[in-house]
């Protein structure tokens, strides 16, 4: 593995994180020319995470040690196959998250804020998957959540108030136990870089102490079952163009980081039982997330609800890890899968919502069908959410039923196509209107580039459906611990 | 990857860009929806009838791939069977394109219904052409997201009590489906159909598990085919417009199914197999049952439309009979079957479209006496019905005698008792409103009554569809010795599975083989 020093330039990995950073700092310098910077940002962005993911395909992981001091001292950046994946995927939604909030967000007096704390959100997720250490590993999660808590509280009003409170206090108590954590895993090994930790730890209460507070911390955060009761009024209530984000980028932030812990510092401690505990958690999650959204009667909390089902597809990484190597792929492409088509209903909803003038379920037929390409948009990506073919969500759902069988775990393989049917239930009582006799109405004018970005989004969640092999080899270049899996 | 395997792609590309393209076009642009719909349809059509020509006078190959996950392709490739049911798919398609221009006229939101239906017919297309299970599973998925919206095209609280109905089985089907297909990758890997089968090998290792998937693939494939439980989707799904029950109801997504179920039997554990696991004898009792129970529910509605989905009911599981009777010659007789009532029903379901909207006519009573004023499309309806019956010299005549000489070849002479009981029971069903349509007492007066003044009957674009797929099933009975007859065709492909010379000299004892 090759350790790079900065004295070979700049490497992808800076950049990655450096270009959002200075977009960040230039939109809050500079706040009228917030869209622009932003779009900007966006381009480039995607440009180095895609340079860097090429990386990684043609020459494996690299591991670039900041400042040049080397682990234990320094800072180590880590790109491989996972931390690649998780950026591009993140590029790819935040552009067209940003061509959305362009036409969203406008020229409103408060655009500037959205700008600067998007690009900051931005740099932090992107800081977050490249950290080779579990303090920095800290860090940035403080800033993921600072960012996203300030994200909901942009929108004006009561309940996106007591939302984005309720939102920070969990999400604190949360990045509590996982510092704790941090701190129990320094007074024993005197390291906090990751790969020497790897080397390092060995199995025992200690480790299973760390193991459970940091898993219970980033559940929190990740919204799973029975810790998910922030997530629906925290993403209802945000503002059009932040819920994409929340919805399909920051909760993954956790997730990535409780798959890294799990693949590098505890493979040991996975044993049948705690699989059969966390798939049963994410089980119960599909199921009563599935439930909510049946019942909910306004669009984004219905969307939201729809987050919180499938965050418990997440859950299975623990029954797969240890069923199948490498079994987990199957759960970060369906992360993939599932943020491109979570973004693209959000965005479509956040236009019906401005289009309408409201959210109630009963009452959008006319503009659903005033809108056709929103309307469409969101019909690729429930398609998505229910894993039908030609979308990304069909070839997670084949990866993960294919997963349980073939690890002999078939249980889970009953939740993925249940959780499917019920997905198809919800999906089609939210599309369902649409079709209803009578004429459309446009309503309230919408920025053209809401919708087609809209579009743009979902057709990244077809895309994604012929992207399968590509994923899964990057995929493999993942760095993990000693036991790897 | 052979090098026509592009043909393949552009084939399914006549309907996927056409429908593509009409969504985003505005409801006056008429012309415009029209080229590319008649277009499209042509284009595959011609298309299709040189793949024909380059497998049957050349022998030539056609084969896609595209890797979609490690060991994981989507194939289309194109073997005589597939050519069978994307030839029906494309003649048909074709007609009931004109007939739907013309029986959607001035009706709202044609740009959505015909974006849809081309969706619908390149699902179809690519069933026919799935080169493995996986990619047949993808189609199948795909049909059903794009049926819904034409079954709840009216937007009235019944079609979306139907289409509620409609997505809950097959969504359900479809869920079986794919948890066969991935177990079955995972034990067998993901392997082209195979003429004979591909399975044998594994079975003593998975004796259970073999024969468990098989049932999931009969219930998976078993919805859309309307086999009895799982069939009550259908005769709801009458509430779409005519076109839709006319293409899709009777021909493309209850023959999605049958197609499946085809494919699973002669290409995927081949019908030794299926055989020897003793899953034979029972798929076909499954099948006698829907015939029977179809035909006696067809007997006791008095809808026309309803009585017609009863009878698709029953009709398609003459298909299954014949796959299952596990011999050549019965196996002819099914899978002639696939195009013969293919064929008939899209007849008699124009016809029911032409009553409709001409005279507003919707029940079996109503029709005493429409002979007088629309005797062409009685005429058809004539036809149609007594194919259906299974009279000489209809095509549904050859049906009958390929799955009785098959039940007798194989030494089962009991279904011929059941395939005369399905025949009288036909013929009660089908006789009244003939009789009734000839010659009942007429009405004062039609609930409405359209197209009065005009040199035809009806709408030229509801007649002439109408008379050409009645001509074709009356061609295909009397002509059926012919090397351009589906009887030569289905002799054809049921040679490769089962590798029988004999077979030509069974079903054309004057040619030589």
């Amino acid at each position: 593995m090759p350790i790079a020093g900065l004295t070979g330039g700049l490497s992808w990995a800076a950049l990655i994180v450096i270009v959002p950073l200075v977009g960040a700092l230039l939109t809050g310098l500079w706040p009228r020319a917030g869209g622009w910077v932003a779009l900007v940002v966006a381009l480039l962005t995607l440009g180095t995470t895609l340079g860097g993911a090429l990386h990684v395909w043609w020459q494996g992981p690299e591991i670039h040690a900041l400042g040049g001091w080397e682990a234990p001292l320094g800072i180590a950046l880590v790109l491989d196959g996972l931390a690649a994946f998780m950026l591009l995927l993140t590029s790819v939604v935040g552009l067209f998250v940003t061509l959305y909030a362009l036409g969203y967000v406008g020229r409103q007096e408060r655009s500037g804020r959205f700008w600067v704390l998007w690009l900051w959100l931005w740099a932090a997720m992107n800081a977050l998957y490249l950290s080779g250490d579990v303090f920095n590993l800290y860090v940035t999660l403080e800033l993921v959540v600072l960012a996203s808590v300030a994200l909901v509280a942009l929108a004006s009003g009561g309940p996106a108030l007591v939302a984005s409170m309720r939102y920070l206090l969990l999400s604190l108590l949360g990045s509590l136990a996982y510092l704790m954590g941090v701190a129990l895993l320094y007074g024993a090994y005197g390291a906090l870089d990751l790969i020497t930790l790897a080397e390092q730890v060995t199995p025992g209460h200690l480790l299973m102490m760390v193991a459970a507070l940091m898993t219970v911390g980033l559940m929190a955060k990740t919204a799973l079952f029975p810790l998910h009761g922030w997530l629906a009024p925290g993403h209802g209530s945000a503002p059009a163009a932040a819920s994409p984000i929340l919805s399909a980028l920051v909760v993954k932030v956790s997730f990535y980081l409780m798959l890294r812990l799990w693949l590098t510092l505890f493979p040991d401690l996975a044993t049948p039982a705690l699989g059969v505990l966390m798939g049963g958690l994410g089980g119960a999650a599909v199921i009563w997330g599935g439930i909510m959204a049946m019942a909910a009667d306004r669009l984004k909390p219905f969307v939201a609800y729809s987050t919180v089902a499938q965050v418990g597809y997440l859950a299975l990484f623990f029954p797969f890890m240890l069923a199948v190597p490498g079994g987990w792929r199957a759960v970060v492409f369906f992360a993939a899968a599932h943020a491109c088509a979570k973004a693209t209903v959000f965005m479509a909803a956040g236009t019906l919502q401005r289009a309408a003038g409201h959210d109630r379920m009963s009452e959008l037929a006319d503009v659903m069908r005033g809108r056709p390409i929103s309307s469409f948009a969101m019909g690729i990506a429930g398609a998505g959410l229910v894993g039908l073919p030609f979308t990304g969500g069909f070839i997670a759902k084949w990866l993960l039923v294919e997963t349980a069988i073939a690890g002999d775990v078939w249980p889970w393989a009953v939740v993925v196509v249940v959780g499917g049917l019920l997905a198809g239930a919800y999906v089609f009582r939210l599309l369902g209107p649409a079709f209803l006799a009578g004429r459309g109405s446009p309503g309230r004018p919408i920025a053209g580039i809401m919708e087609w970005s809209t579009l743009g989004m979902a057709l990244v969640s077809i895309a994604l459906g012929f992207a399968g092999a590509a994923s899964l080899q990057l995929l493999d270049a993942t760095v993990t611990g000693p036991g790897g899996l | 990857m052979e090098p026509g395997g592009f043909l393949l792609v552009i084939i399914l590309m006549t309907s996927l860009v056409p429908g593509l393209v009409i969504f985003f076009l505005r409801e006056q642009q008429f012309a415009l929806r029209t080229f590319f719909n008649l277009g499209g349809a042509g284009l595959k059509l011609a298309l299709i009838i040189s793949l024909l020509v380059g497998v049957y006078r050349d022998g030539k190959t056609y084969s896609f791939t595209l890797n979609l996950l490690p060991g994981i392709d989507l194939v289309l490739a194109a073997d005589a069977l597939s050519l069978l049911f994307a030839t029906l798919s494309a003649v048909l398609w074709l007609v009931t394109t004109i007939y739907a221009i013309g029986y959607l006229e001035h009706s709202p939101k044609r740009s959505r219904f015909f974006g849809f239906f081309s969706l619908c017919v390149s699902a179809t297309v690519g069933i026919a052409f799935s080169g493995n299970l996986v990619t047949m599973l993808i189609f199948y998925e795909i049909l059903t997201l794009a049926t819904w919206p034409l079954v709840v095209h009216r937007g009235t609280p019944d079609s979306f009590r139907a289409g509620r109905i409609y997505l809950a089985y097959t969504l359900i089907g479809g869920a079986v489906l794919l948890a066969a297909v991935v177990w079955l990758t995972v034990l067998a890997g993901s392997q082209d159909f195979t003429a004979g089968g591909y399975l044998r090998d594994l079975y003593p290792e998975h004796e259970w598990a073999l024969p468990l998937l098989f049932v999931m693939f009969v219930v998976g494939f078993g919805v859309k085919a309307a086999l009895l439980p799982l069939h009550s989707w259908l005769p709801r799904a009458m509430v779409a417009p005519a076109p839709v029950s006319a293409l899709l109801h009777a021909v493309a997504v209850v023959k999605a199914g049958a197609f499946g179920i085809v494919r699973v039997m002669n290409d995927v554990y081949g019908i030794q197999l299926a055989a020897d696991m003793g899953m034979t004898l029972p798929l076909m009792g499954l099948a006698i049952l829907t015939v029977l129970y179809g035909s006696v529910r067809a007997l006791f509605t008095q809808d026309l439309k309803r009585r017609l989905a009863f009878s698709t009911v029953s009709q398609v599981s003459y298909i299954i009979i014949g796959v299952a009777l596990a011999g050549p010659v019965g196996a002819v007789g099914g899978l002639v079957h696939l195009v013969h009532q293919g064929v008939m029903k899209i007849t008699l379901f124009f016809c029911a479209g032409n009553f409709a909207e001409t005279l507003g006519i919707h029940r079996i009573e109503e029709m005493r006496g429409v002979g007088r004023r629309m005797p062409w499309t009685m005429a058809a309806f004539t036809l149609g019905g007594l194919g259906m019956i299974g009279a000489p010299p209809m095509a549904g005549f050859i049906t009958k005698w390929y799955l009785g000489m098959g039940a007798l070849e194989v030494g089962q002479g009991w279904v011929i008792g059941v395939l005369l009981v399905s025949s009288l029971l036909n013929a009660a069903y089908f006789l009244p409103p003939i009789l009734a349509g000839w010659f009942g007492r007429p009405q004062h007066h039609w609930s409405q009554d359209r197209f009065r003044d005009g040199l035809l009957e009806t709408h030229w674009m509801l007649l002439l569809p109408t008379l050409a797929v009645a001509a074709m099933a009356l061609g295909m009975g009397l002509l059926a010795s012919l090397s351009i007859s589906p009887l030569y065709w289905v002799t054809f492909i049921v040679e490769f599975e089962y590798g029988y010379e004999h077979i030509w000299r069974a079903v054309f004892e004057e040619v030589d083989p």
